[in-house]
């Protein structure tokens, strides 16, 4: 069984149609990767699954919004919302599961310090905690390496793949970036306005295929093994897998 | 100070230190939340808008703290169906307060009774709490306890962390209604003890100054009750050793002290 079915799904906001019909199955252990320019609805995406899904355990990392000093609490308390955040009550003592999925991705060093006081990587790497602690069939990410150094982006994306070939869960990460989870990657959906594109990434990510996507040239070039989409947006620069940022 | 040894004895000082107490605790209890939820200028606007009910309330029922409780909750409610994006959150509040301001004042124009009942609401009279308003009090203070140890784990969840929080189910836009009907009733209670003028000191100091010394929730929480509770309690202690003096003066700085020597002094050393 499918872990993630989207049968012909459509976003618009008002009159601006975004992907139109989308047909979607993942499987458990599938790693998918969502690119697409800026605006495609990327995010909307996510959140379509988790609301077609609200039935099952998924795990989600939202786009990074570094925590500031004044929320007083630790990584260890933002690793244990996931556990049983939305339960009612106080809810005294410690966790085992808090202490194993924050030992799962080596934060046992910085969890007991305070949030806003901890780099982004460190923020991150407890949110992929936080995201795991309760052993969800699928995990949604939305941008999780954003802001990230290489080191860090090495680290947060090999959690998220050991988890997926080890305990078959579903991954679903949205990046501007494949470069670095280009090996990983099982299937590639891009989205560009009310078009979308899936397949093995060897068959979309090229010259050909997203041309005809973007119904304008568009040239894929491997540079030094990193693959850079020339002419994705309306100028002409590089865009969408090749470690843009905004 | 012998002073409070006489006015120890009298019921009108223990309804006062009873009743201070009691907000006190409620205060500190959900000043966390204010701060995390980022919503110190909405207390603000709620409590000037408890004056306008109490000026409501005086003119036509003669009960200011009625008047206070139901202006606050309208306030609260208005505020949650307009504001519902944090940065559209503070010029709806802004925009509110400043009209309810002024139908305050126009409704003490016509209030011809006591005139110190108007300064009262504004600066706060703990000594004129009289046994219904105590178990007025007592009333709000349980509902609010209890209201906040229910929603205390997906509140929490929905304050820092919203996304992830809507993500796992939490009621994320219904929790913040019925947290800022729990926090109406808060600022009312505390307008009794401190006025609608200095709700802040009791609703969000303390907890500002616990958020200084620890990133522990439950240590957050227990300091920021015992903060409150020193300033409130406190507050009263001194105005009654005084004579003369009012509560509110001593409250709020009390509660300025400790977030001063928290911040400045307690903070620093700790980091060493």
């Amino acid at each position: 069984m499918s872990a993630i079915t989207l049968t012909n799904a459509s976003l618009q906001f008002g009159d601006h149609k975004l992907w139109q019909n989308l047909n979607l199955s993942i499987e458990p252990g599938e790693f998918v990767v969502v690119l697409g320019p800026n605006g495609s609805g990327k995010t909307s995406l996510l959140k379509r699954m988790l609301e077609d899904h609200a039935d099952q355990c998924i795990g989600y990392i939202p786009q990074q919004r570094g925590f500031g000093e004044d929320v007083a609490i630790r990584g260890y308390d933002l690793v244990r919302f996931g556990l049983d955040g939305h339960k009612y009550g106080i809810g005294f003592g410690t966790k085992k599961a808090v202490d194993k999925a924050i030992k799962a991705v080596g934060a046992e060093d910085f969890a007991m310090q305070p949030l806003g006081k901890l780099s982004g990587g460190q923020q991150q790497r407890l949110r992929v905690a936080q995201a795991l602690v309760e052993n969800p069939s699928i995990l949604l990410c939305d941008e999780p390496l954003l802001s990230l150094d290489l080191t860090q982006q090495g680290i947060v994306s090999n959690l998220i793949n050991e988890r997926r070939t080890k305990h078959k869960t579903a991954v679903v990460f949205v990046t501007h970036d494949i470069n670095p989870i280009l090996p990983m990657v099982d299937k590639v959906l891009y989205l560009v306005g009310e078009k979308w594109l899936l397949g093995k990434p060897d068959d979309i990510l090229t010259t050909k295929a997203l041309t005809e996507l973007y119904g304008s040239p568009v040239e894929v070039l491997n540079i030094h093994g990193r693959l850079v989409v020339l002419g994705a947006e309306d100028s002409l620069h590089a865009e969408a897998l090749g470690g843009h940022h905004e | 100070m012998n002073n409070l040894g006489l006015f120890l004895g009298q019921s009108f000082a223990q309804n006062a230190l009873l009743a201070a107490a009691l907000v006190a605790i409620i205060c500190g209890l959900i000043g966390p939340f204010v701060i995390r939820r980022n919503m110190a200028f909405a207390v603000h606007g709620i409590s000037e808008l408890a004056f306008t009910g109490a000026a409501a309330g005086l003119l036509f029922l003669s009960n200011a703290l009625a008047g206070a409780v139901i202006g606050a909750l309208v306030v609260a409610v208005a505020i949650g169906m307009l504001g519902v994006r944090e940065k559209e959150r503070d010029s709806s509040i802004g925009v509110i307060l400043a009209f309810g301001l002024g139908l305050g004042v126009l409704f003490l124009s016509y209030y011809r009774g006591f005139a110190t009942a108007a300064t009262n609401i504004l600066f706060g009279n703990v000594y004129g709490v009289s046994a219904t308003q105590l178990g007025f009090l007592i009333g709000i203070c349980a509902l609010v306890v209890v209201g906040l140890v229910i929603m205390y784990r997906p509140l929490q969840f929905a304050s820092i962390d919203p996304e992830v929080a809507a993500a796992r189910g939490v009621p994320v836009r219904a929790l913040g209604i019925i947290f800022l009907i729990l926090l109406a009733l808060t600022v009312t209670a505390a307008a009794q003890i401190v006025g609608t003028l200095l709700v802040l000191s009791l609703a969000i100091t303390p907890a500002a100054a616990a958020m200084r010394l620890s990133a522990r929730p439950a240590i957050v929480a227990t300091l920021s009750v015992a903060f409150a509770l020193t300033a409130g309690a406190g507050g009263v202690l001194l105005s009654l050793a005084s004579g003369t003096i009012k509560p509110s003066v001593f409250v709020t700085f009390l509660s300025f002290l400790i977030y001063f020597v928290a911040r400045f002094v307690v903070a620093p050393l700790r980091r060493q």
